[in-house]
């Protein structure tokens, strides 16, 4: 396949990082949270991610999760949705 | 005629010029093709829907359900490396307008036939390029020919013109409507063998549907990426002058005719004075350049033939050393207060040597004629402007009641 890309076409350069425009950002405290999932399953991009169990967590529940920023439109539901207030909005900084 | 002998040998009939685009696209062999009939295109789908019952064009054949799916459908067609050819009139090219942009900022070297035919309103079905004209800035190429020999023999170019690796645009190659799409004449169809060794088939890489190399095709694009795709492709444009004029002359060598690539001249040497045309009307001002020509006058011819992209070096050389010219237009540019391709020359010239005094006639909208008469009162006219030194700054209109 030609590389001079004479019409729009092409491998790997049209990725969009929907976290491109993103004004504010989640952070979570992990004091607070108990690892309800609630924020899991309300995410609309997939950006709260589930891990194993940490072994420094022990007696806590079997999954952690966390926040993935790479895709995160700063949409703020996580945080509206979660029982705990262990999900605060954070201005971006300027880019 | 049998089909054997056909491959062979060229042969002459008698064709109109639907029949001689039919003919040019049968031979150019297209892989598909999707056309959709209006007035006066109507009969180049009949003919190859013919050729095709016969068994005699080998394509993919599609009735489709109006024109936008007509181009829609060979846009997709063409995303997968095949050739294409479609044919088309006036409202079916308005009809056409949106798939007609993508295919030209694809970079899909899809063939069209244009028959021009006037714009409604009133309501109209006669000549006129008043439709193809209105969409010189859509990217397309834009060639227009004079008769139904040229027709064919543009028709078999265009493929070639548009799949060249350094212009890969759609082309289209326009023609009067009744004037030539229903008029008969001598036409020499080539041999299949000839044209074969002329056009060889066409591949495509640039940009291609195909599930065996997954790459996006025509995703959202950002301004950036989109500036850089217009930039190369006005750079297409204007690599195609060269394409042009070496296919005019390859095909010269195979076939014995030149049409002069971008520009054609009749009786320019020593002349003072120049009528521009494009299209059938060159024809009738042939005859009035000899008249003029008997009686003294140093007048000449500037055919202009291919309007995207303009001749711009061509029509200043050309020019040079005239005392005026005048342009007949059989179109109009609402808000200019001339035609379209007295704009184009106007532009060509603005600041050269060759910024000349000059008239823009206005005449044979809507397939109203343009007589010998009307053409030997517009040359007397550009003789007197030109020998004034003056510019005439609003259209001339050649009327049937009121002459020039």
């Amino acid at each position: 396949m030609s590389k001079d890309y004479k019409a729009p076409m092409g491998e790997g350069v049209y990725e969009v990082n929907t976290g491109d425009w993103r004004m504010q950002f989640p952070e979570m405290d992990k004091m607070l949270c108990t690892e309800c999932g609630i924020c899991f399953m309300y995410c609309p991009v997939n950006s709260i991610k589930a891990g194993k169990h940490d072994s420094g967590r022990e007696g806590k529940a079997a999954t952690v999760y966390s926040i993935d920023l790479s895709y995160c439109k700063g949409c703020g539901i996580c945080a509206y949705e979660c029982p705990r207030n262990a999900i605060a909005m954070q201005r971006e900084k300027k880019k | 005629m049998s089909i054997d002998t056909a491959v062979k040998t060229s042969r002459i009939d008698v064709l109109n010029g639907n029949m001689a685009a039919a003919w040019a696209a049968r031979l150019s062999r297209p892989q598909v093709v999707a056309a959709y009939p209006i007035t006066p295109q109507t009969p180049v789908v009949e003919y190859l829907t013919q050729f095709f019952a016969d068994g005699v064009l080998d394509c993919q054949m599609s009735e489709v359900d109006s024109e936008h799916p007509a181009m829609s459908m060979l846009t997709g067609a063409s995303l997968t490396g095949v050739r294409c050819y479609t044919a088309t009139s006036s409202q079916g090219l308005a009809l056409m307008y949106e798939p007609y942009f993508r295919a030209s900022t694809l970079r899909l070297p899809i063939v069209m036939n244009i028959v021009n035919r006037e714009m409604i309103s009133p309501q109209t079905v006669w000549g006129g390029p008043q439709d193809s004209l209105t969409l010189r800035d859509a990217g397309w190429l834009q060639i227009y020919v004079e008769d139904n020999q040229e027709i064919l023999d543009a028709t078999i170019q265009a493929f070639k013109i548009g799949e060249h690796q350094d212009v890969l645009l759609p082309i289209n190659i326009c023609y009067d409507g009744f004037y030539l799409s229903h008029m008969a004449e001598r036409v020499e169809i080539p041999a299949q063998e000839t044209v074969d060794r002329f056009l060889p088939p066409y591949s495509s890489d640039h940009i291609l549907l195909d599930p065996d190399r997954p790459a996006a095709v025509d995703p959202l694009t950002s301004g950036y990426l989109l500036m850089e795709y217009r930039q190369k492709h006005m750079e297409a444009q204007q690599a195609a002058k060269k394409v042009i004029m070496e296919v005019n002359s390859e095909y010269k060598d195979l076939f014995g005719r030149d049409w002069g690539g971008l520009v054609d001249t009749y009786r320019m040497d020593g002349a003072e004075y120049a009528v521009v045309t494009m299209g059938s009307v060159t024809g009738t001002v042939r005859e009035i350049i000899d008249h003029k020509r008997s009686q003294g006058i140093q007048i000449g011819l500037i055919k202009v033939r291919t309007l995207r992209p303009f001749p711009v070096e061509e029509i200043r050389e050309v020019m040079k050393g005239l005392k005026g010219f005048g342009v007949i237009d059989r179109n109009v540019s609402f808000g200019w207060n001339t035609g379209i391709i007295y704009q184009e020359l106007r532009s060509a010239l603005f600041g050269t040597s060759a910024d000349l005094p000059s008239v823009p006639f206005i005449g044979g909208l809507g397939g109203e004629d343009i007589t010998l008469d009307l053409v030997n009162q517009a040359a007397d006219r550009i003789v007197e402007v030109a020998d004034a030194g003056k510019r005439i700054e609003q259209a001339v209109w050649l009327t049937r009641e009121r002459g020039v």
